[in-house]
């Protein structure tokens, strides 16, 4: 293809960059994409555009450092230097997001490694489970600037491009996670670093000999543990050509090896090495951060020691209750605390109270293992069980914040959900974009169904009736090639058919065909501003009909509401889960609905699609109650954004196995809702007041 | 009653089949069975609970009669059927059927995969009456005192769609099987493959790292038994990951993540 001229190209800078507001001059950035081949042109001009919608600025700066990194970047490599700007553009503002264009020199400078290099969003997944399969305390994996881990979570760099090849290099990134697993794993954060290097004149030297004598030790559990792994890292050692090691510290390796298991043979050779220059480090060893560790430490030390003891004091209770129940109404005074004793099996923990084994429950077993990776054993104090009110249960208990406060005093994200959101226009999703939160409705007025009900009587029982019909009943099915019993009308005919010389059927069984209709359903209430008035009540009045249908037929349905405002505010409403029953409770839920603020769809169908997928049926549909396009708050939302974003919120529920359908009393519907859920997924219902009936209606053609 | 039927004798179990006891369950099964008492085995997959039955029914010396069920499986298929053979109608016994006559022990493999309607046809047979109506034959068949009735499930399947009635259950002694102790297994394996001690502890180190891997993307961990295909493999003179990720790995789970992530403890280890 020939390449764009001069002047095509000025028009689509100048159009991708508003010239005529923001005055940015594109003659220079004209002249360095003339002369490239149509090929590179078209993959600089889609980026222009896409970094474009996000923010002009950064979509200026790109165009202007792309050209210089077009020969020497991977085309991989450029895409995730774009989208990671447009990442930190996203979460820490416009300053940083240039920064990180401007530093295409540092991507250029290891231009290769780039190429090869192992980016954490890729390995994450994959690098999460292989640490979650390794024994000891539950560890997160997570970005960070350093390679380092603060006993509870181990951080990798966004990339890793130390190595030659990205086969390497991923195995980098797994020996660096292997490695940091093995210092939480093998004490190495246990250590007391400030009592340990106090008696130091230079606590830095000391703590590098310490870090040096402690990689070689873990070197040798590492070895022992995992040699496949251990292999591995040899080879990727000897090509990254680290240094051998000098002949005194070979000496340590040595000794290390013998009893790898506890740091203590590390602290018994610390003066010596102390003395000596210590080794520079293998590629993936990881650096220790005594402060990072000991703030994290302290805190858990002191919250699991309680924690441990009041479970303990639970399962104490179960036991003596299982044990003796008619002794249970004496006081817990003239009770002893409990006393248990833990031993260690593998990796399996073994309780015994008063000489009787008890099992541990999972939770248990998990603090047990986690308390004996920071004191090296179980503290026997720690084995008795807490005594009633010892502790105040708000020091231990994870406390949840309420979710309506939100907007009072600080604001804060605990405890929500957090969802991405798909940018079209830059092809990529807006990572950890939405917050969500689940918040109970509360219950109007609980006498509304009842008139509701009363008002529709006729076709309350018409719905009855038809869904009673569509209740998949056994039948009993003849004329077939096999079954329970002898279809003897088919066999009569048959013998009369071989009689006259004909060909005698097979199909001379019964069979009982048994109804199994595993069908989970989910709807979802738009509980937007604009559903005011008489949408409003013309929804709650459609819901109503709908739970007094399927509770005729049996399916397992959950009702939840949606509203928001801003991608911060998103916000569902629970009004009937899967679990709860059709009852009072529920009933004043539904007429406690109320038109609240705006519609962001996508995370509504993002968290509702979750919420659908932990239901074990055949069949799943997640069903759109919706008076609208999607739309939010002064927000790029409104339009084909929030279009786009839905559809593909629609398209990942559909990934995952879900059905989603739309009712929607937007006239205008037919112009989106193709686009969004396909050209038979949904439904215009012209009168709003037809709502209630048609809304069961469409439900028992979906379903049957 | 039908020469198309195998003969009882062939579920005779002649040769005694390896099985390493892990508590009190072969004096308590017994005992269940010296007092016509049914049983029912609950644990995970792939934990011997199949291979249990069979040295039960060797140690006992009663043919054993095993059924997997599955969600189509009838009450005919169980007590049996007329087919037509000829233009006449031949009433064939069902398994349940041939090993109450026989005196044999049936064994019900993974019960709540079954029809519910079809669970209650065992009810009388599991009570005090051990009684077995065949409406089909007018029949009422009483079971003789070598007759056991054995039923397996795996409460470890989350699901309610797959819980046992407590109608059913509370018929039952109920035995609890899990995977063995890290040395009994390993004697197991050892036992079952020739594999060597190292290559051993490799394995048992596998599956307790996909054990811990339970719940976190996985739905079960690596059983005894795909330890037991695997250590065959590396003993056939497969290279080692290659056999792990053949009987572990891709058996364990569809999901390429978690194939990836297991595929990379299999290469930390060998």
């Amino acid at each position: 293809m020939i390449p764009y001229t001069p002047e095509q190209l000025a028009l689509r800078l100048e159009t991708a960059f508003d010239v005529e507001f923001t005055f940015h001059k594109v003659d220079k950035l004209v002249d360095i994409l003339a002369p490239l081949d149509r090929d590179s042109q078209d993959f600089i001009l889609g980026w222009v555009d896409r970094i474009a919608s996000t923010n002009i600025q950064i979509s200026y700066e790109f165009t202007r450092r792309v050209v210089e990194a077009l020969d020497r970047l991977d085309r991989r490599v450029i895409e995730a230097w774009a989208v990671h700007a447009m990442d930190t553009y996203d979460s820490k503002g416009l300053h940083p997001a240039l920064e990180v264009l401007r530093k295409v020199d540092d991507f250029l400078a290891h231009a290769h490694a780039h190429a090869a290099g192992a980016f954490f969003d890729e390995v994450k997944t994959v690098l999460s489970n292989f640490l979650c399969g390794l024994s000891g305390r539950r560890l997160a994996l997570k970005q960070g600037e350093q390679v380092h881990t603060d006993s509870e979570r181990l951080f990798l760099p966004n990339v890793s491009a130390s190595m030659e090849t990205e086969a390497d290099n991923f195995l980098l990134c797994k020996a660096r996670v292997a490695f940091m697993w093995a210092q939480t794993r093998f004490g190495s954060c246990r250590v007391d670093f400030a009592a340990e290097f106090a008696g130091y004149d230079d606590p830095a030297r000391a703590l590098a000999a310490f870090q040096a004598l402690d990689n070689l030790r873990l070197e040798a559990c590492l070895a022992r543990e995992l040699p496949g792994l251990w292999r591995d890292m040899q080879g990727l050692s000897a090509r990254h050509r680290d240094a051998a090691l000098a002949p005194g510290w070979q000496a340590f390796e040595q000794a290390l090896a013998r009893d790898p298991d506890k740091p203590e043979a590390v602290l018994a050779l610390l003066r010596e090495a102390y003395t000596l220059e210590p080794p520079a480090p293998r590629v993936y060893h990881a650096a220790l951060d005594p402060q990072a560790i000991a703030g994290i430490r302290n805190a858990r030390m002191a919250r699991e020691k309680m924690l441990l003891r009041v479970k303990l004091a639970q399962l104490a209770q179960e036991q003596r209750e299982e044990a003796a129940p008619q002794t249970s109404d004496k006081p817990a005074e003239e009770q002893a605390p409990a006393q248990f004793e833990a031993r260690q099996d593998g990796q399996a923990w073994e309780l015994t109270l008063d000489d009787q084994p008890v099992a541990p429950p999972e939770d248990v077993k998990q603090l047990l293992t986690s308390v004996s990776l920071d004191w090296g054993e179980i503290p026997p104090e720690m084995l008795t069980a807490a005594g009633d009110g010892e502790y105040d249960p708000a020091l231990y208990e994870d406390k949840e914040k309420d979710p309506n406060e939100v907007w009072q005093g600080t604001y804060h994200e605990e405890g929500a959900h957090i969802y991405p959101e798909w940018d079209f226009a830059r092809q990529h999703y807006r990572k950890n974009w939405c917050v969500l939160r689940e918040i109970d409705l509360k219950p109007g007025d609980a006498g509304y169904v009842d008139e509701v009900i009363d008002r529709h009587h006729g076709l309350v029982k018409h719905l009855r009736r038809t869904f009673e019909a569509m209740r998949d009943e056994s039948k009993l099915l003849k004329r077939q090639v096999q079954g329970d019993d002898v279809d003897i009308d088919a066999l009569v005919e048959a013998l009369a058919d071989s009689m006259d010389g004909r060909e005698m059927s097979d199909q001379l069984f019964m069979h009982m065909h048994r109804a199994d209709r595993s069908m989970a359903v989910m709807f979802m209430v738009d509980m937007s501003g604009s559903t005011r008035g008489w949408i409003n009540d013309a929804e709650r009045e459609a819901l109503i009909m709908l739970c007094e249908s399927l509770e005729t037929l049996g399916d397992r349905y959950a009702i939840y509401g949606f509203s928001g405002q801003t991608r911060k505010r998103c916000e569902i409403y629970r009004i009937k889960t899967f679990d709860q029953p059709y009852d009072d409770a529920t009933r004043a839920r539904i007429a406690g609905i109320v038109p609240r603020d705006y519609t962001r769809m996508g995370a509504a169908i993002r968290h509702l699609s979750k919420l659908l997928n932990e239901v074990d049926a055949k069949t799943k549909l997640l069903i759109t109650l919706s008076d609208g396009k999607p739309d939010d708050y002064f927000d790029i939302y409104r339009g084909q954004y929030g279009i786009e974003d839905t559809r593909q919120a629609l398209f990942e529920a559909r990934r995952s196995g879900i059905h989603p359908f739309c009712i929607t009393i937007d006239r205008e519907g037919k112009e989106y809702l193709p686009h969004m859920y396909g050209h038979a997924n949904w439904v215009e219902i012209d009168e709003v007041r037809k709502l209630p009936l048609k809304v069961a209606d469409i439900y028992r053609r979906l379903t049957t | 009653m039908d020469s198309a039927q195998s003969p009882t004798e062939s579920h005779f179990i002649t040769n005694e089949p390896y099985y390493e006891p892990v508590g009190n369950e072969v004096s308590l099964f017994e005992a269940a069975y010296a007092n016509r008492l049914p049983v029912l085995l609950k644990g995970p997959t792939g934990c011997g609970k199949t291979r249990f039955m069979e040295y039960m029914a060797w140690r006992l010396k009663r043919p054993l009669i095993t059924v997997s069920c599955h969600d189509d499986l009838t009450t005919s298929d169980l007590v049996g059927r007329y087919l037509v053979k000829g233009g006449e109608t031949t009433w064939v016994d069902g398994p349940l059927t041939r090993a109450v006559r026989a005196g044999g022990i049936c064994y019900l493999d993974e019960i709540v995969e079954a029809r519910k309607d079809t669970m209650v046809v065992i009810h009388p047979l599991a009570d005090d009456r051990r009684m077995m109506p065949i409406e089909k034959l007018g029949q009422l068949l009483e079971a003789p005192p070598e007759f056991c009735l054995a039923i397996s499930y795996n409460p470890g399947y989350q699901s309610v769609l797959k819980e046992l009635k407590q109608s059913t259950r509370q018929r039952f002694v109920a035995l609890s099987f899990d995977y063995p102790k890290p040395e009994l297994e390993a004697r197991i394996i050892r036992h079952e493959t020739g594999l060597d001690e190292s290559a051993t502890a490799k394995l048992l180190k596998l599956a307790e790292m996909t054990r811990n891997l339970k719940g976190n993307g996985l739905e079960e961990g690596a059983s005894t038994r795909l330890l037991v295909h695997a250590g065959k493999l590396i003993a056939q003179g497969v290279e080692a990951r290659a056999a792990c990720q053949g009987a572990v790995s891709l058996a364990l789970t569809d999901d390429d993540d978690m194939v990836a992530a297991v595929n990379e403890l299999i290469a930390a280890l060998f």
